[in-house]
């Protein structure tokens, strides 16, 4: 049985990329751009401590709720809709088949 | 002026280990960081945070593997210059580099080691077009004096500690307080939050939640900024203060002036032989640096580090022959007899 979910990410020029993430090894939205070599920074790591993965959800999943760390690092960043999240925070699952996220604008 | 033998910029796990591995080819070294403490983003930000691929530990504490590499590279007695950052550096006729600091200390070496990690930690900027024309002209990203601010109009944006305590110290000081937060709740120690609260209640402070300041304006000095406030109508603020306090956030400093390659925030090596830059005599090693395949790890930062310090030994002491040593012969404190 496949344990991958196929997902969109639109890029900041607004093309869309289609990924195959897989489900069984705890990889986070973030991981799973940079695999593909998506202009996604990660800096910190995956520690929602920089939010250079900040992106918007723009499928209507129900995603898990973001952690307090996760809104305290969106209260820093710029840019922020009702639908932003860290991408490090959301971690692949089978439910999340066809999710579509676009990148947010960088900020320095 | 301080004279080493190698110069290692960044006190983090990669530049703390660089010591012990040029000590063994007993190699002086002496350390620089912006931070007043070892350990870099270790010690900085997740003290607690366990980390699980240090070879040989199935899990050590961010701020426990920074107190070991320190005791670990104790015999080898480093210099330390800290809670300053390396500005400027300029190449001698004699083939040596000389690092001067923001605060005016100069070291001299034949090798520089950059091993900055994510950078220097600066303030971070709201993305507002022309707001840099108005810093220290009425926007600060940090308070310095709050005297500064007596009897002003003072906008503050940010939702979490710094902001908020600011809010509750300014609103006996300012003549005005304004908070403008993008969400209703904040997320600051409780207390504060509290003491926010009924600030507003009182009168004291204006609380603008939903909202976030998006243009600044002002002759020469600022006396007026606008915020969008979700769902209603853009409110222009007169004010000669905006302080926007968004925390901190990593940038590559000064170092990215130093005639360096540079791509995508990092430096590029060569990592084929023993990480060198495009400058001869400067390496760079560990997060900070770049090159086809690059991993971002504590552990890629110590085979670096390794690998380079066997080339700043020829820089070092020309006419020496290398001899590499392993430790389980003599153990690290050996190489200093």
């Amino acid at each position: 049985m496949s344990a991958d979910i196929k997902i969109t990410v639109v890029d900041r020029e607004g093309v869309p990329h289609e990924l195959i993430a897989p489900t069984d090894m705890n990889m986070n939205l973030m991981e799973v751009c940079k695999s593909y070599e998506l202009p996604v920074k990660g800096t910190c790591g995956g520690m929602a401590m920089c939010a250079s993965c900040h992106c918007y959800i723009e499928s209507a999943h129900e995603l898990n709720a973001p952690s307090d760390d996760e809104e305290d690092m969106l209260d820093q960043a710029f840019f922020v809709e009702d639908n932003s999240r860290l991408g490090c925070q959301i971690f692949m699952k089978p439910e999340y088949e066809g999710l579509m996220v676009r990148l947010a604008e960088e900020s320095e | 002026m301080i004279e080493t033998d190698l110069l290692i910029i960044g006190a983090g796990p990669t530049g703390l280990f660089t010591v012990f591995e040029a000590g063994l080819l007993k190699m002086k070294c002496h350390l620089i960081d912006s931070l007043p403490q070892p350990g870099g983003q270790l010690t900085e930000i997740y003290p607690k945070k366990p980390i699980y691929d240090i070879p040989g530990y199935p899990v050590v504490m961010a701020g426990e593997l920074v107190d070991n590499l320190m005791e670990q590279i104790k015999p080898f007695n480093p210099g330390f210059t800290l809670g300053e950052s390396a500005l400027t550096i300029e190449e001698t006729d004699d083939h040596c580099f000389i690092v001067t600091t923001d605060k005016g200390t100069q070291h001299k070496a034949p090798s520089v080691a950059i091993a900055g990690g994510l950078g220097v930690f600066t303030p971070r900027k709201p993305p507002i077009e022309g707001l840099t024309e108005y810093e220290e002209k009425g926007v600060d990203y940090i308070v310095r004096d709050p005297e500064k601010y007596r009897g002003k109009r003072v906008v503050i944006s940010g939702g979490g500690d710094s902001a908020l305590d600011w809010t509750v110290f300014l609103a006996d000081v300012a003549s005005e307080v304004s908070l403008v937060h993008r969400r209703t709740s904040f997320r600051g120690h409780l207390d504060t939050v509290d003491k926010v609260h009924e600030l507003a209640q009182n009168g004291k402070v204006k609380l603008i939640t939903n909202a976030e300041v998006v243009d600044v304006h002002g002759q020469s000095e600022l006396d007026r900024v606008t915020i969008k406030i979700k769902g209603a109508e853009d409110l222009s603020m007169e004010c000669e203060h905006w302080l926007p306090l968004f925390g901190l956030t990593p940038t590559l400093g000064p170092i990215g002036d130093w005639g360096l390659e540079i791509e995508k925030n990092a430096i590029v090596v060569d990592n084929a032989t023993d990480y060198r830059t495009n400058r001869e005599g400067i390496y760079a090693i560990g997060d900070v640096n770049t090159y086809p395949g690059k991993l971002k790890l504590i552990l890629c930062g110590f085979h670096e580090a390794t690998i380079m310090v066997q080339s700043a030994f020829k820089r070092a002491f020309p006419d020496k022959k290398l001899s590499f040593k392993y430790t389980t012969v003599m153990g690290g404190v050996g190489s200093l007899e």
